[in-house]
């Protein structure tokens, strides 16, 4: 009965259906709800995201495709600039220091707002981590990290809920055949591939915009999907590529994807 | 120099040229006289050594550890455990403590072992500046040492040469009870204290000024629970105690004195001065694990050893909007760790790998940032890689290049970006030229490289390619 009248939804029947999701989303105790979302601008991308784009107070993962998952360099700087677009400081977690900040405050990201954490061990990346949300107050805290547990990613995202800060978990593999890793389940809220492409083509002889295949593999209550869109701007906004990539046509489906 | 006892001048201490001539620690005036003609004496001032020595002591205590006192009339004694972290680990510190000696002209030595005793010896046996002795070694390495470093009254040492004895492994490995006999139980005290068979607990030295709180149980305590609402009352007090002065603590120490007299401390260090009861609470309630309450818990004392002025300031209203946290708690549990917390700041050079360094995370906001808009890559390499490549010289970009075995064909490239070096650094740096191109392979990937030289004159470099960074 129920299905044969769902085509034909009035306005009243939507409305009780979305007042029931939220006193569902209120029962399940996930509070990103009220933390709000940090949309990209890009109405294709924040369209396939729930609530219109990264949530705050979540985890979201970064990993890079080909020799960005040993390098991360993409991926450092996608997060970059999500974390220069949030308000308040940032802490950076890392235990390989070679992050070049120029390029950092090329995308809107100013050297006092990131406070880096350095460690030795990779599992104290995770405690600071978790430290650093747990704090509040700040704008997003990114991890760079080779192993990231489901344990250690439920305990990350968690926090996050808790007080609505950003948590960006950069992940950075010391070979590239250990990135099957990313495979593993985690209990990340939006998990991202970001692979280099081909700059955008110069009339003139020259390096052009740069130009990224964003491939967002898993989202909570969501759907996939995959974009080619121009690096981060000066403040750290992206946006589609002319030419953009279909999010239906299947030739253009990544290998590393699924 | 010269010392007193009674009628009798000795020679109390010698430098090294006099050393040379053949003078030695406790020999008369008049026989070292009689072996050097000319030979300068000064009269040693015990007391003011002694004062002198309280006041480095005093230092270190604010500097170094929660437990130190004076050892003996030359030498003073730090309990480092749970406080080395502040400076870096073990190494690093005892650098940095032989460093300042040396900074103000003075000669130290300083050593780390298991016990005091050890330590003892090994400060006064080494040639070098620091040694540490490793964790559960300490048998080995004080086997070889003289038994004048036992701390033992000179008469006793004097009759154990008689008897042979010459080195601690030696006396170590004999029968105690005959000697305990002969000498009393001295010997066997002094040896067992340096191996760790018994405590040896550090008194502390102190001073008025210090703000001290402390809380002593009739029942001993050990449970983290307990441990922990005990820590949390006495930083209310210590609060109470600094806000009446008007005072923030920089460091503060936690000292669990234990059921069998041992002594525990724990150090944690503020980046401003703070007078927040939750801030200081987070910080020692952090490490609270790391307390060993042992048989139980007598006294805990919280002292602050570093006290800097806090005025009170008035705060924003909260209808203000855009209040801006404050992360400085957040950087001390950081730094308590042990972790390395750092901000970046911009240095005004061209050449990329100083242009950037490391300042204090709680340092004020600098404002100014990196100019230009140049390309720069996300990723620098720790030393530029050497690589091979095709180019036409002397402007163009490669055609191709092969860094770490991989071989690439250029696609596109920008370039080139010339940086001079900077003959105020170095005098190599005179004439030296590097020049940067952007460069983009098939598949996208861009990488920083470049040429040692301008192409054209050999002085500038010498036309080898390096890779130094990689884009997004």
């Amino acid at each position: 009965m129920t299905a044969a009248r769902a085509p034909g939804m009035s306005d009243g029947a939507s409305d009780v259906i979305a007042d029931l999701r939220e006193r569902i989303s209120a029962l399940e105790g996930t509070s990103t709800r009220k933390a709000g979302c940090l949309a990209f601008g890009v109405p294709e991308i924040d369209a396939v995201l729930p609530g219109g784009g990264l949530s705050h107070g979540a985890l979201h993962e970064f990993a890079g495709g080909g020799a960005g998952t040993v390098d991360g360099a993409a991926t450092a700087l996608f997060a970059a600039g999500i974390a220069a677009r949030t308000k308040g400081p940032i802490v950076w977690c890392l235990t390989r220091p070679d992050l070049f900040f120029p390029a950092l405050t090329q995308v809107g990201l100013h050297p006092d707002r990131v406070i880096f954490v350095e460690s030795d061990k990779e599992e104290d990346v995770l405690a600071n981590m978790e430290e650093g949300l747990s704090f509040g107050g700040l704008g997003a805290v990114v991890g760079e990290l080779v192993r990231l547990p489901m344990v250690g990613s439920r305990r990350l995202q968690l926090a996050a809920e808790r007080t609505g800060t950003m948590a960006l978990a950069v992940r950075r593999w010391r070979r590239q055949t250990e990135a099957s890793d990313f495979g593993q389940p985690t209990a990340s809220t939006t998990r991202w591939r970001v692979s280099v492409m081909p700059s955008e083509e110069l009339p003139v002889p020259g390096v052009g915009r740069a130009k990224w295949f964003l491939e967002l593999m898993r989202v909570k209550a969501g759907e996939c999907a995959e974009f080619l869109v121009r690096a981060c701007d000066e403040q750290g906004r992206i946006d589609l590529s002319t030419g953009s990539a279909d999010r239906s046509d299947p030739a253009r489906r990544s290998v590393h994807s699924g | 120099m010269i010392a007193k006892s009674g009628p009798k001048r000795w020679v109390s201490s010698v430098d090294a040229a006099a050393r040379k001539s053949g003078l030695r620690v406790g020999m008369p005036a008049a026989k070292a006289q009689a072996l050097f003609r000319g030979l300068m004496m000064v009269d040693a001032e015990p007391h003011l050594d002694a004062a002198a020595l309280e006041r480095i002591t005093l230092w270190a205590l604010t500097q170094y550890s929660p437990i130190v006192a004076v050892d003996g009339l030359n030498g003073i004694v730090l309990d480092t455990e749970g406080a080395d972290h502040l400076q870096g680990g073990e190494l690093p510190m005892i650098t940095k403590i032989a460093n300042q000696f040396l900074a103000k002209k003075l000669t130290a030595r300083v050593a780390i072992a298991d016990t005091w005793g050890a330590a003892h010896a090994c400060a006064r046996a080494i040639s070098r500046e620091t040694v540490i002795v490793p964790k559960a070694k300490t048998a080995a390495a004080m086997e070889r040492l003289p038994i004048t470093l036992l701390r033992l009254p000179e008469k006793v040492v004097g009759d154990l040469r008689t008897l042979g004895f010459q080195a601690i492994g030696e006396l170590a490995n004999t029968p105690r009870a005959p000697l305990t006999l002969r000498f009393g139980p001295e010997i066997g005290r002094r040896l067992d204290q340096m191996f760790g068979r018994i405590g040896e607990p550090i008194d502390p030295i102190r001073t008025p000024e210090l703000i001290e709180v402390s809380r002593a149980f009739a029942e001993p305590i050990g449970a983290a629970e307990t441990i922990n609402k005990y820590v949390g009352r006495l930083v209310v007090q210590l609060i109470e105690e600094l806000q009446k002065r008007g005072l923030g603590v920089r460091r503060a120490d936690l000292i669990v004195e234990k059921v069998d007299g041992t002594r525990q401390a724990i150090r944690a260090g503020t980046a401003k001065p703070a007078r927040d009861v939750a801030w200081l609470t987070k910080l020692f309630r952090d490490r609270t694990e790391k307390i060993e309450p042992g048989f139980g818990i007598e006294k805990l004392t919280l002292v602050a050893v570093m006290a800097e002025p806090l005025s009170d300031v008035q705060k924003v209203s909260s209808l203000i909007e855009d209040e801006i946290t404050d992360v400085t708690p957040l950087i001390d549990v950081y730094g308590n760790r042990g972790q390395r917390v750092y901000r970046m700041a911009p240095v005004a050079s061209d050449v990329p790998e100083r242009s950037v360094q490391r300042i204090a995370a709680a340092s004020d906001p600098l404002t100014v940032a990196w100019v230009g808009h140049w390309r720069r890559p996300v990723r620098l390499l720790p030393r530029p890689e050497p690589i091979t490549a095709i180019a036409l010289m002397p402007d163009h970009p490669p055609a191709s290049i092969t860094w770490r075995g991989k071989r690439r064909k250029v696609k596109c490239a920008d370039g080139p970006e010339r940086i001079f070096g900077e003959w105020w650094q170095r005098d190599a740096e005179m004439e030296a030229v590097r020049d940067y191109f952007v460069i983009e392979d098939e598949s996208g990937e861009r990488l920083w490289i470049f040429r040692a030289g301008d192409g054209v004159d050999p002085e500038t470099g010498d036309h080898r390619w390096f890779c130094h960074g990689i884009f997004a």
